[in-house]
């Protein structure tokens, strides 16, 4: 009996537990959604504006392709800081310090990250 | 804060130009920041813009991105077999002509009477000790002759400035900063220091767009040089729908950035087309003109 309910709470636990897991699956998906929105909007990241970006349309070529940015950062954190003023890594560089200046808030920048280092 | 690069030899090739553009743009900028002379400004940028496009000749820069957009070129050219800007140059030939209040015309105010001499402004007023663009020359006229002032956005000014650029049209830019006038090269220096300054939230200044990205594109736009920036005005916007003035588009642009814009013929923008003609001698006057 003790036996039964202790396998029917474990059964249950990872019910929830994979429950759990399928929202945050879903939740990191919506979550890319609205970081490819950020970064093509153009009167958001308007990020296409000079890069290239897999599915954007008409892209600049003033900065880099933006693809296998793991490949090429440390860290998230540090392609947020690259995101949030590129002026620190280079004074005369173009592209505008978003977080900066305020152009995109903390949470579009983290969304914005998310979605760029989940890019091949 | 790049990891694990390793170059082939194509990257590496990409990444010796990658240098050396930037050891231009160094050049450039840091040229902007010790005082050279007017005269060096001018043969550093044209020595650049060369180096970018070496089939141009100075010429070709009066025609703007068409210079160098061979797809935008095309458009541009059939439109150019119906020019809308025609009947600008009728209007503006008819105003022209037309007697001012005290019975003297614009041909009395200028050299030449006016004819084929667009290309030497804006001037360098040495009484009033300001630039004098040839909008503002035609409001002094106007006021020396008894007339109202004519706003510089409307159709009458800009169909004047459409007539008398027509006029000039194939005559190379001309523009003189007396040397020995420190308030003129101070006017000059002023303009430059605008053009590099970077502004607005963007964080971006005209040689941002202009000159160090010259030619590469912003989404489907190509970035036009600045050589010859001020030769092809008034034009007639397919994007304003009408004829409008060289200070509504340094307006435009100021505000894609989100910076502050003057009004025109502010002392601000009569500097920065001082500036920008100055560096643009020689290039041949092709205005009025149509843009996209
Ligand atoms: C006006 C031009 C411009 C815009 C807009 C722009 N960038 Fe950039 N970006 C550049 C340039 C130029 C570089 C090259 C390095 C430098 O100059 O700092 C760059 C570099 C980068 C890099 C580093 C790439 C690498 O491989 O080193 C990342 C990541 C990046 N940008 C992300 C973004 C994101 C995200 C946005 C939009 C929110 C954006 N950029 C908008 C011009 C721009
Ligand atoms: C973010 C990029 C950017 C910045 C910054 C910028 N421009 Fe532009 N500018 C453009 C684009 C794009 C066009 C339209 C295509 C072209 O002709 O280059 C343009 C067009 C122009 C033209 C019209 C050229 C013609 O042949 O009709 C002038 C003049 C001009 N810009 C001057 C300026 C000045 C002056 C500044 C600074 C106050 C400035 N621009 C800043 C992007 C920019």
């Amino acid at each position: 009996m003790i036996k039964l309910m202790a396998k029917s709470i474990t059964l249950l636990l990872s019910v929830t537990l994979l429950a759990c897991a399928a929202t945050l699956e879903k939740e990191s998906g919506q979550k890319a959604e609205t970081g490819k929105e950020i970064a093509f909007s153009r009167n958001k990241g308007n990020c296409l504006a000079c890069h290239e970006i897999e599915g954007g349309e008409f892209p600049g070529n003033i900065g880099p392709p933006l693809k296998e940015l793991p490949k090429r950062f440390k860290n998230k954190q540090q392609l947020r800081e690259q995101i949030r003023d590129a002026t620190r890594f280079n004074p005369e560089t173009s592209m505008p310090p978003f977080g900066k200046n305020k152009i995109l808030s903390a949470e579009e920048i983290d969304l914005l990250v998310d979605y760029l280092w989940s890019l091949q | 804060m790049k990891l694990n690069r390793s170059f082939n030899t194509q990257q590496s090739k990409q990444y010796i130009s990658y240098c050396y553009k930037l050891f231009c743009i160094l050049l450039i900028i840091f040229s902007a920041l010790s005082s050279a002379s007017p005269l060096q400004d001018q043969t550093q940028l044209r020595r650049y813009y060369q180096e970018h496009f070496p089939n141009l000749t100075l010429k070709d820069y009066s025609n703007g991105i068409y210079a160098i957009d061979p797809v935008a070129r095309q458009s541009w050219q059939a439109i150019e077999e119906f020019p809308p800007y025609e009947n600008a140059i009728e209007q503006g030939e008819r105003l022209f002509a037309a007697a001012l209040p005290d019975g003297k015309q614009y041909a009395d105010c200028f050299d030449n009477k006016g004819m084929g001499i667009a290309n030497t402004y804006p001037r360098w007023d040495t009484a009033k000790q300001i630039v004098v663009t040839l909008a503002a020359a035609i409001n002094e006229c106007r006021a020396h002759h008894h007339a109202d002032e004519l706003a510089y956005n409307q159709a009458d000014m800009l169909n004047v400035l459409a007539y008398m650029a027509y006029t000039s049209r194939g005559k190379p830019i001309n523009v003189v900063v007396p040397e020995k006038d420190e308030n003129a090269l101070q006017a000059y220096e002023q303009g430059k220091a605008f053009y590099y300054q970077r502004q607005g939230q963007l964080n971006f200044a005209c040689a941002t767009c202009h000159i160090q990205n010259v030619g590469k594109k912003l989404r489907a736009e190509i970035l036009s040089p600045s050589l010859g920036h001020t030769n092809n005005w008034p034009t007639y916007r397919l994007k304003w729908g009408e004829m409008g003035s060289l200070h509504r588009r340094f307006a435009e642009c100021l505000a894609n950035i989100q910076a502050k814009a003057y009004p025109e013929q502010s002392v601000e923008f009569r500097n920065l087309e001082y500036f920008l003609s100055y560096t643009s001698n020689g290039v041949p006057i092709s205005g009025p003109s149509v843009r996209k």
